[in-house]
């Protein structure tokens, strides 16, 4: 079975400086991969250059076996779903709209186009009324269901989330989160998700990669990582989650 | 206010609306294209907007004019290469400088709008997989349209109110009134042109901001409304101009200079015409040089101008042989060079003249400017401001040997002013002055010649010159005009109390016409 994505040998720089190291990764279909590190630890730039919204220097990306260097860049980004950090919604466009961008420059006919519009609000629990209103008045969480539902339009078998959560309070984050994994397994995805919160990938992904200076430092599921990693960076990582998942037995133990 | 300002504001209105609307349609054209490369190229959007600023600080009556002689080099180059070169004045140069002019806050605003778009959502447009040109114009205009409008909005009222300024090249608008006024000190025919203009400028804005408001609420009712009452707006205004798209021949363009004189003549010339059922162009504040330029191209049809001046400034002559031989010289070169028709003089001059008080000159026993002579070392003499410095002063000084006490500069509503006072004894005048006869004042009379000619003539473009209808409406003319009845209806048009319209004053001309 061809893997859904592969990464081979792929490397960035900007200005001379390094933002990539050459990195290889293969994502079988179906998987939940989280990217995590810190800041400048090269994990969206690596999510990029999935879709090619970053070119990269060397290297080849192939997309269920095809190489992405032979698609142009909106055509393959047509393909794949996309969810922003900042969510990115286009405010002049109403919530209906919005989701159905993708299927519209695909050219859908006008009918295909309002009954996907209406499952994919369903899908992401947005009640149908709000498919009229402009995006500045939604909640943040609505705001980024509708972005969740704008990457999942035009039915692609991958998702791509960049720090997908950063923005919301808790309570909407562990919810939309939930519903997001539930969407991965339901649509069968291959999902990856870029994200700084380790507890987040825990308990989501399938499976870690742990990023650091534009290299990969660990690649591993995520039990894996809880029971120990050579690496002390990746060890210093996992720290919190184990601490916190002790706590939780301890409290649920009582 | 009288009949006589408003029955032209049609079509005066009318091509001011052409000429903004045709100057903001270009500019658009030009600069919104320019922003969004500007937009997206840094190295470009210096440059662009560089010279879009430097265009700004030039004065844009500046402009305007700078804009004529460019023309006329490229229309005589183009007369060159391909046989026949183009109208290097009124509209075209009007409408170049207005488009440079409405251009920078067009391109100053459609940049801003552009590079002011919120990065994440440029990124989601190319995340989702829209090309460049899909996210130019499904997100990044729609999201830049309030401030590229508000740009618009700006370049319109700028227009508008620098289309006044087109008046010298010989554009008609709304300028035409203000020109005009100031010239005769009619105020009330320059607030009918600032009124007008300031209107239509307030209109515009009003169903632009519409517009504005509309892009910004993305209400499709709001700036639809605003750019359907913009299209019935210009439809209504511009019609009085369906009028000119009539055949050529039966339409005639009467030009004149700036002063009432030529105002007064051009309406009596207009007023023949139509009197015999032909359709007339005014074009009028006319620069000196440009008239005859503009008549020698065919771009008016006639004027009046003076024998002297013809001969000084076209011909080039610096001699003064007399009268009939400047006349005879001017008929022979002016067809020679140009193929210009001079008509029979019209029967007065309009000179530069020395001028003194009835009673004073009378007392002092002076009626030449010999006599003056004599009497000029007890005397102080006033000119005007340029007096001094033209070749007419040089010769009279000398050819007369004048030394006068004191000389004086004034503005000639204050230099008329000081001879009734006492501040001056003698002051350059026009010898077609309405003020002569109402301040009865004595012209003193010039023996020795030392003076030219200032006969004013009527001058036929080259192409009119067998024109049989244009000939018989001026036919009456010639030595019909006698120096008092000029300087009457000057002064009518003129004097600070009970003024008229220069179209009143040819009406009451031409009622009193020796034949």
């Amino acid at each position: 079975m061809t893997d859904a994505i592969v990464l081979d040998q792929v490397r960035k720089a900007y200005d001379g400086a390094s933002v990539l190291q050459p990195t290889s990764l293969s994502i079988t279909q179906g998987q939940f991969v989280a990217l995590v590190g810190g800041s400048g630890a090269g994990k969206t730039t690596l999510l990029k250059t999935i879709n090619g919204l970053v070119e990269t220097d060397g290297g080849r990306v192939l997309i269920d076996g095809a190489a992405t260097a032979d698609l142009d860049g909106p055509t393959l980004r047509r393909r794949i779903g996309y969810v922003f950090q900042e969510v990115g919604l286009f405010p002049h466009l109403s919530v209906a709209e919005n989701i159905a961008i993708v299927p519209t420059l695909l050219g859908w006919d006008a009918a295909a186009i309002a009954a996907r519009t209406a499952e994919l609000l369903d899908l992401v629990a947005l009640p149908r009324e709000v498919a009229t209103r402009r995006p500045a008045a939604l909640s943040g969480g609505q705001r980024q269901r509708v972005g969740v539902a704008r990457a999942l339009a035009a039915r692609p078998s991958i998702l791509l989330m960049d720090e997908p959560f950063g923005a919301l309070d808790s309570v909407t984050r562990v919810a939309l989160a939930d519903d997001v994994r539930r969407l991965h397994d339901q649509l069968s995805l291959t999902t990856v998700m870029v994200t700084h919160d380790i507890a987040e990938a825990v308990l989501l992904a399938d499976r870690i990669v742990v990023m650091s200076d534009g290299k990969v430092i660990a690649d591993a599921a995520p039990r894996a990582l809880l029971a120990g990693h050579p690496d002390p960076a990746v060890e210093a990582l996992m720290q919190a989650p184990r601490r916190q998942a002790a706590r939780m037995r301890e409290i649920a133990g009582e | 206010m009288n009949s006589g300002l408003l029955s032209l504001l049609p079509e005066r209105l009318a091509w001011h609306v052409a000429l903004s609307a045709a100057a903001l349609a270009l500019g658009l054209l030009i600069a919104l294209p320019l922003g969004v490369l500007a937009a997206r190229s840094p190295r470009l959007r210096w440059p662009a907007l560089a010279l879009a600023g430097l265009v700004q600080t030039i004065p844009s009556l500046a402009l305007l004019a700078l804009f004529y002689p460019l023309l006329l080099l490229l229309s005589n180059l183009a007369k060159g290469a391909f046989g026949h070169g183009f109208s290097a004045l009124g509209f075209l140069p009007s409408l170049l400088a207005l488009t440079l002019y409405s251009m920078l806050p067009i391109l100053r605003n459609t940049v801003a709008g552009l590079t002011g778009v919120d990065p994440a959502v440029v990124e989601a447009a190319r995340g989702v997989g829209m090309t460049d040109r899909q996210r130019l114009w499904r997100v990044e205009l729609p999201l830049a349209a309030p401030v590229i409008m508000a740009g618009v909005r700006t370049a319109a009222v700028w227009t508008i109110g620098a289309a006044t300024l087109s008046t010298p090249v010989g554009q008609t608008s709304l300028g035409d009134y203000i020109f005009s006024g100031l010239q005769t000190e009619n105020w009330a025919m320059v607030l009918t042109g600032c009124i007008a203009s300031a209107v239509l400028a307030l209109v515009v804005d009003q169903l632009l901001g519409l517009v504005e408001r509309g892009a910004e609420r993305r209400d499709r009712r709001l700036w639809g409304a605003g750019l359907a009452g913009l299209a019935v707006g210009l439809a209504v205004a511009i019609a009085p101009l369906a009028a000119d798209l009539a055949p050529r021949p039966s339409r005639y363009v009467i030009g004149a200079k700036n002063f009432s004189e030529q105002y007064i003549l051009a309406e009596l010339m207009a007023e023949r015409l139509e009197g015999q059922g032909a359709s007339v162009t005014r074009k009028i504040n006319l620069g000196s040089a440009v008239a005859y330029r503009a008549l020698a191209a065919g771009e008016i049809d006639a004027y009046v101008d003076y024998s002297g001046t013809l001969w000084a400034n076209v011909l080039g002559r610096e001699d003064n042989p007399g009268r009939a031989a400047v006349l005879d010289g001017l008929r022979t070169e002016l067809k020679r060079r140009d193929g210009v028709v001079l008509l029979a003089p019209l029967g007065f001059e309009n000179a530069y003249a020395l001028a003194m008080r009835r009673d004073r000159a009378e007392a002092l026993g002076i009626r030449t400017l010999a006599d003056l002579a004599a009497k000029a070392p007890r005397l102080t003499l006033g000119g005007d401001l340029e007096f001094f410095s033209r070749p007419e002063w040089t010769s009279v000084e000398t050819t007369y040997g004048l030394r006068f006490k004191a000389r004086r500069q004034f503005q000639p509503t204050f230099m008329y002013r000081a001879l009734g006072s006492g501040e001056a004894d003698v002051i350059s005048a026009f010898s077609s002055d309405g003020r002569i006869a109402a301040d009865d004042l004595v012209v003193l009379a010039d023996p020795r010649g030392a003076l030219p000619p200032y006969d004013a003539v009527l001058l036929i473009a080259p192409g009119r010159a067998e024109d049989r209808r244009l000939r018989e409406a001026l036919a009456g003319l010639d030595g019909a005009i006698s120096v008092e009845a000029m300087q009457k209806a000057n002064y009518a048009v003129d004097r600070d109390a009970g003024k008229v319209s220069p179209t009143e004053a040819a009406r009451a001309l031409a009622a009193g016409l020796k034949r």
